[in-house]
């Protein structure tokens, strides 16, 4: 059922949706004409016109609450219901950021207690819970990085180095902050380079930044390798951890030789995020940096729980103390599931994954055949061969009802299916994705026509890509029809 | 196909030499297979200089933006407004209708460093099979 209709489009002239309760003040006089608006030709509609309205739209809606969402590298789990009641307790829900400490003492302790939990779950030293997204993490922890090194009188690091197969946000981030990006190549088994790495990291190398596991889903066993050379050179192995969901009770980015690493709570600890947020990227950050951490931090003292600002702080990223709501859900996660729980989180997620691996290979090219963490990078280059494009099986998918994978990145493997199925899928959600993608292989040999031509089932059909990119519009404006 | 008189770059781009040592460049059909639809062009202005396989501008397709290399040094002459007002040129028409600037060359004896067509087919049949190992 298709849904293409605006609510101008069913206004009706003295049509009215609320009813306002008898004056109980006297009137005042309007103000003089020259003062009042024009007529605002807003949408005159009945109250069940604006619920159907909106409730149709809800209905086109597609999350990881209706359906398999193996967007890889964005961990789409299920957020447990329980975080929203914990969130709306109204100690949490109905406190302001500056009222006195002495009367929010109990967010201040779980904000503490986060604080260290997620130092504990990294094998780092520090937290600070300021950054309200993975990228400000980044922002972070490159800030930091120069901060060191100017603390420390070496002002000539003007680089960032970055493999290959990185997430944008690590160039643009080093970029950001005033540093040119050297791009370090990745070896034919997928990880880094270490010929590329050696010739790279000198002393005007400030940084590498490294995610771990890679954005091909794989653990890059020469990390200890690459953690030497960089220390030995005097640079910081920054972190990138939007694939902690791997790693959680089995790896610490620490005990790895990673000096500073942001935490995506959103994505790991479960909180919603997609459609713009909100989202919660705690820095964590090794016993010598910790002096340079974004404010506030909160600390305990003898009697209470207070902010505090380290000694060389790069300051705050935002007005107040992060996002709030996702720390307290995160904070909700870690607690109801324990240590031992989280350990499970990241078996289930890299079983998952490698079952997919698995079943499809088969059927999709697999670029890097060994096993893999908690996603699969599959490369719909068989299926170009003949004249399918890994657009048209991604569009095809929603047909079948399922949000499809990351597609085109990492940028290194070429017509990329970039699969990320989480732990919260159980096996018969996966072998149903997985039959729909057997199907689709069949299709692409058989009758790729309906590939080219799909979405077929959905409100409407293929976007103009190009279109969305030169022309966007997303205002509205009162009588311009679309 | 390449065409034969163009010389091209292991970055996918071509430059087409032409009389009073200058040259048309663009990006080949491989590059432009593999890029997708072009959205954006992001190109050097006139009078600008290039050096051979430096960063001379960005390309930005639905799938990702790539830096463009200048397959030889020298000092951008023209660039073609068609190109930047519809970028779909590049897919459609990657060595006609779709070059990107036209160069006057510093040191035409460049272009010795640039493959023939017959050498870059093998060069992108050569990345396919790497690919697939």
């Amino acid at each position: 059922m298709g849904h293409h209709y605006l609510l101008p489009d069913i206004s009706r002239p003295g049509r009215i949706g609320c009813s306002l309760p008898r004056l109980d003040v006297p009137p005042s006089e309007l103000p003089s004409e020259e003062l009042l608006r024009q007529e605002l030709n807003l949408p005159e509609l009945s109250e069940v016109d604006v619920v159907r309205y909106f409730i149709a739209l809800s209905k086109l809606n597609y999350g990881v609450d209706t359906g398999f969402y193996p967007l890889g590298s964005c961990t789409m789990k299920y957020n447990p219901r329980l975080h929203e009641d914990i969130a709306q307790l109204p100690g949490f829900a109905s406190i302001h950021p500056y009222q006195p400490v002495e009367s929010v003492q109990g967010a201040l302790q779980l904000m503490f207690e986060l604080q260290q939990y997620l130092a504990e779950i990294t094998g780092m030293n520090a937290t600070s819970l300021a950054p309200m997204a993975g990228a400000q993490g980044e922002l972070a922890s490159i800030l930091l990085v120069k901060a060191y090194h100017h603390a420390r009188g070496d002002r000539l690091r003007k680089k960032i180095l970055v493999p290959d197969s990185s997430h944008g946000t690590n160039p643009a981030t080093a970029a950001m902050c005033g540093f040119e990006v050297g791009t370090v190549s990745s070896n034919n088994e997928g990880n880094v380079d270490l010929n590329s790495l050696e010739s790279m990291m000198n002393e005007e190398a400030a940084a590498v930044t490294l995610t771990i596991p890679n954005t091909l889903g794989l653990f890059d066993p020469q990390i200890a390798e690459i953690s030497r050379l960089v220390h030995e050179r005097g640079g910081l192995l920054c972190g990138d951890g939007a694939n902690l969901n791997s790693l959680l009770g089995k790896a610490k980015f620490g005990d790895l030789g990673i000096d500073c690493v942001q935490v995506n709570l959103h994505k790991t600890f479960s909180t919603p995020h997609g459609g713009g947020g909100p989202g919660s990227g705690p820095i964590c950050v090794k016993g010598n940096l910790a002096q340079f951490l974004p404010s506030p931090l909160v600390i305990k003292n003898d009697k209470e729980y207070t902010f505090t600002i380290p000694l060389k702080s790069i300051g705050r990223l935002g007005a107040s103390y992060g996002n709030f709501g996702v720390m307290v859900k995160a904070y909700a996660y870690i607690r109801t599931l324990g240590a031992e729980g989280l350990k499970e989180v990241s078996e289930n997620a890299v079983l998952n994954a490698n079952y997919l691996k698995e079943k499809l290979k088969a059927y999709y090219h697999l670029p890097y055949d060994r096993t893999c963490m908690h996603e699969v990078v599959f490369s719909g280059k068989k299926q170009k061969a003949k004249g399918v494009k890994t657009l048209d099986i991604a569009k095809r998918l929603l047909d079948y009802g399922f949000h499809p994978p990351t597609i085109y990145f990492p940028l290194v493997v070429s017509e990329a299916i970039m699969t990320e199925p989480t732990e919260t899928e159980s096996k018969e959600t996966l072998d149903a994705y997985i039959d729909a993608m057997k199907e689709i292989a069949r299709e692409a040999d058989e009758n790729p026509e309906i590939l080219h031509t799909a979405p077929h089932n959905t409100p409407v059909r293929r976007l103009d890509e190009v279109k969305a990119a030169r022309q966007l519009d997303l205002r509205w404006r009162m009588g311009k029809h679309h | 196909m390449n065409p034969k008189e163009y010389k091209y770059t292991q970055e996918h781009e071509w430059i087409c030499p032409e009389p009073g040592n200058k040259g048309k460049v663009g990006i080949t059909d491989f590059a432009q297979s593999e890029l997708g639809d072009v959205v954006y062009l992001d190109l050097p202005s006139p009078g600008t200089q290039v050096e051979q396989f430096k960063k001379m501008g960005e390309i930005e397709s639905v799938k990702a933006v790539s830096d463009l290399f200048a397959p030889a040094s020298g000092q951008v002459l023209e660039v073609n407004q068609a190109v930047i007002d519809e970028p779909g040129l590049v897919n459609h028409d990657p060595y006609g209708d779709g070059w990107l600037v036209r160069l006057e060359l510093s040191n035409p004896s460049e272009l010795d460093a640039l493959m023939g067509s017959d050498k870059y087919d093998e060069f992108i049949a050569q990345l396919g099979e790497e690919d697939s190992e």
